[in-house]
């Protein structure tokens, strides 16, 4: 059976030992004063029965369909005259390819005979293979509806087994995102390791010379390349803080004005559309900001005269900076419309009581109730800042000047990592181990900013709780 | 107390007059409130009061969970603006002045009329300037000395200075229930107001902390007008001179305490404190 029709095949028999499981445990119950004297309600049954019988059915499938191939290429290998067997790895390969594209019917130009004879041999094999599966699923299948059929009882504890089944399937998935995040940090751990074993931490950490581009070939014409990465965290914070001007001011006054003086009705009109703003892609705020401010900045600043005392960038931090500001805005305003919201009543209350104006309570009660909430909030969009990737790359440019001049081109460690994975590379080479060692910074950055940040809102919940 | 299924057996006994009995009006009132009614969207809360408040006297209003009375209470400063849906008609004289006049400033009414809550709700600043806080906005002292002396003279009317003296710069917050009640009657009078408004402030009390702030009330009346509403008869009976019963938004029965609790004119207002519903 081809794989559609066999998994058409499985699900059709897994609804089939359903159906026996809960008509059994009806059955066996029948002589005992029906379905009430059964541990579980009867469909508790019918899923362990479907169950015991698809798991094993699909974990077959998922091996079968994982190992075939290789064990296929092995069998036919050993068919191959013993010259070809001893070639290396890459030239054999070649040569299976050639195989595999026989087999798939398009044949190019004259083959040798013993690729023919290989070809034959796989289609033999492929054969088998999808007839043994098939057969082995069945069996399994058949072994595990009848192992819980015949175990059917009045005393059988199906739920249990059902809600352990359930406690682990969530096991399972919660572990995949644990493993996967555990996979990423190793893994870039590891690499930036060897990249510290070709270029030293303090050089990296320290260095004021930012140029990646080294030789990746032995005949290739290029610089040694240079790793120092403080242009690239000097360009990401001078980008991060312009961000974070623009957004926590009108972030923050968006949130008390949503939260303290807007009528229901505004603040059902404003709060969705300021959440647009959050779901706006980044690309798109990324060419807004490389067509539209960069220029206007430049522009402005030339029409100023400023040009004559600084130097001024078509592609300026700061126009990457006021787009990420923007971008954030959403960010910073609705975790700070939160924590103002969560801040009791009966405090704005207590003030309103004593005499005070709206504003003074907003001022003197409401906001320092809320602070430890919004500087959390401050700082989660800090990390979103650094880690923000494509408005700079489209607007802050590559140069890595190190500069506080807002109005010259920066560029970030997440340009920087984006600019040395793309194009020619070689893995070994310091130049794109050095993506993975920004990328070990940034990482280490970003989860300070929200743990601290975590720490302070939960402990800022606490208080009121 | 409030539970519907009790109060199901009782044959309510109709009520014959919308009028207001015992002797709602006094001569020469510090507060004093003709017709209001009180509205939240289209539902009326409170019905057509008339009722004065005499200087220097506790108040006490009593009556059935919803009767209206807190939302009564909340008028006479106005707290009552912080609710969107809420509209108040009516005239509410404090010193003769309509507070509900359009041109009328309700920062300095607020200042004047003081509020205590049901839950102690104090903000979260030191003590001192928790104290503080009403006389900075209203600029009551020019001088540190000055303010330090408020908060002192404040924290000593409300019973709680020697308790507090050597903490003043810890957090309000951190204090018992019982003292942040009296920390947030320290607040109001730093202010100088003339009438304090209390609302059920001794519910989220234990009995100690209730006794002590029935004992401040009773101080407090000498140099303040005091309305208190409350769900404690007990406590109406003893901290107060004159009692309001409220019944479904409708001020049924004003009249001396004692006049109240040992012979009351109403069948509702009877059946209330005999605590056949309630």
């Amino acid at each position: 059976m081809s794989l559609s029709v066999l998994l058409v095949f499985i699900v059709a028999v897994v609804l089939a030992a359903f159906i026996i499981g809960k008509t059994r445990a009806l059955k066996v119950s029948a002589f005992q004063g029906g379905a009430k004297t059964l541990n579980s309600l009867p469909y508790y049954y019918g899923m362990l029965t479907a169950l015991w019988t698809g798991i094993p059915a699909i974990i077959l499938l998922i091996l079968w369909q994982m190992f075939d191939r290789t064990i296929i290429d092995n069998l036919v290998i050993q068919y191959l005259p013993s010259d070809v067997q001893n070639m290396d790895g890459e030239q054999l390969g070649l040569v299976m390819n050639q195989v595999y594209t026989l087999v798939g019917g398009q044949q190019v130009g004259d083959v040798a005979p013993y690729i023919e004879q290989a070809a034959a041999k796989v289609s033999k094999l492929y054969r088998m293979s999808e007839w043994l599966q098939t057969s082995l699923i069945t069996l399994a299948m058949i072994i595990g509806a009848f192992v819980v059929y015949k175990r059917i009882h009045p005393e059988m504890k199906a739920r249990n087994h059902i809600e352990l089944f359930f406690k682990y399937s969530l096991l399972g998935c919660a572990c995949i995102a644990i493993i996967t995040t555990l996979g990423i940090v190793f893994s870039v751990l590891f690499e930036s390791i060897m990249f510290f074993q070709k270029v030293p931490v303090s050089e990296f950490l320290f260095g004021t010379q930012w140029s990646p581009q080294m030789a990746i070939r032995k005949d290739q014409v290029g610089s040694s390349g240079s790793f120092g990465a403080v242009p690239l965290f000097v360009g990401t914070m001078l980008i991060a803080f312009i961000a974070l001007i623009v957004a926590v001011p009108t972030g923050l006054m968006s949130a008390i004005y949503l939260a303290e003086y807007a009528p229901k009705k505004i603040r059902s009109i404003f709060k969705p559309l300021l959440e647009i703003l959050a779901g706006i892609p980044t690309v798109v705020y990324g060419f807004f900001a490389a067509l539209t401010v960069a220029p206007f900045i430049r522009d402005l600043a030339y029409s100023l005269g400023i040009n004559e005392y600084i130097s001024v960038s078509s592609e300026s931090a700061l126009a990457a900076g006021l787009v990420m500001g923007v971008m954030i805005i959403p960010f910073v305003s609705s975790l700070s419309d939160d924590v103002i919201n969560a801040v009791p009543q009966s405090l704005r209350d207590g003030a309103l009581g004593l005499g005070a104006t709206k504003s003074e309570v907003v001022k003197q009660v409401v906001i320092p109730a809320a602070l430890p909430g919004i500087v959390g909030g401050v700082l989660l969009a800090a990390s979103r800042a650094i880690g923000e990737t494509m408005i700079v790359v489209m607007a802050a440019g590559m140069a890595a000047n190190l500069t506080a001049n807002p109005l010259d081109s920066v560029t970030t460690v997440t340009v920087q990592i984006v600019t040395l994975l793309v194009g020619d590379q070689e893995f070994d080479s310091p130049k794109t181990l050095a993506a993975f060692a920004l990328g070990l910074m940034l990482f280490i950055v970003t989860l300070a900013l929200n743990y601290i940040a975590l720490h302070v809102v939960k402990k800022y919940r606490e208080q009121y709780d | 107390m409030n539970n519907t299924a009790d109060e199901k057996p009782v044959d309510l006994p109709e009520q014959h007059d919308d009028h207001t009995v015992g002797k709602p009006l006094l001569k020469d009132p510090k507060i004093s409130v003709r017709n209001a009614n009180v509205f939240y969207g289209d539902k009326q809360a409170v019905f057509d009061v008339d009722l004065d408040i005499g200087a220097n006297q506790v108040i006490a209003m009593i009556g059935p969970s919803g009767c209206g009375k807190s939302t009564f209470l909340r008028c006479l400063n106005r707290m009552n603006d912080t609710i969107d849906i809420c509209r108040v008609t009516g005239e509410i004289n404090l010193d003769g002045q309509n507070i509900y006049d359009k041109k009328l400033d309700v920062v300095p009414l607020r200042a004047k009329v003081g509020m205590v809550f049901q839950k102690p709700n104090p903000f979260p600043k030191s003590i001192y300037d928790n104290v503080a806080y009403g006389p900075k906005i209203h600029g009551l002292a020019n001088r540190r000395s000055e303010l330090d002396q408020i908060v002192e003279t404040s924290l000593t009317k409300a019973g709680l200075w020697n308790e507090v003296k050597d903490r003043l710069d810890q957090p309000g917050t951190g204090l018992s229930g019982g003292q942040q009640q009296r920390l947030c009657i320290a607040r109001t009078i730093a202010v100088s107001p003339e009438v304090i408004l209390m609302d059920e402030p001794c519910s989220a009390l234990d009995p100690i902390a209730t006794a002590k702030i029935e004992e401040l009330i009773a101080e407090l009346s000498e140099n303040y007008t005091i309305a208190i509403v409350t769900h404690s008869m007990q406590q109406a009976a003893r901290v107060s001179h004159r009692t309001a019963y409220f019944h479904m938004g409708k001020l049924v029965e004003v009249n001396k305490t004692q006049k109240v609790f040992t012979n009351p004119e109403h069948s509702l207002t009877e059946s209330y404190i005999t605590g056949r519903f309630g």
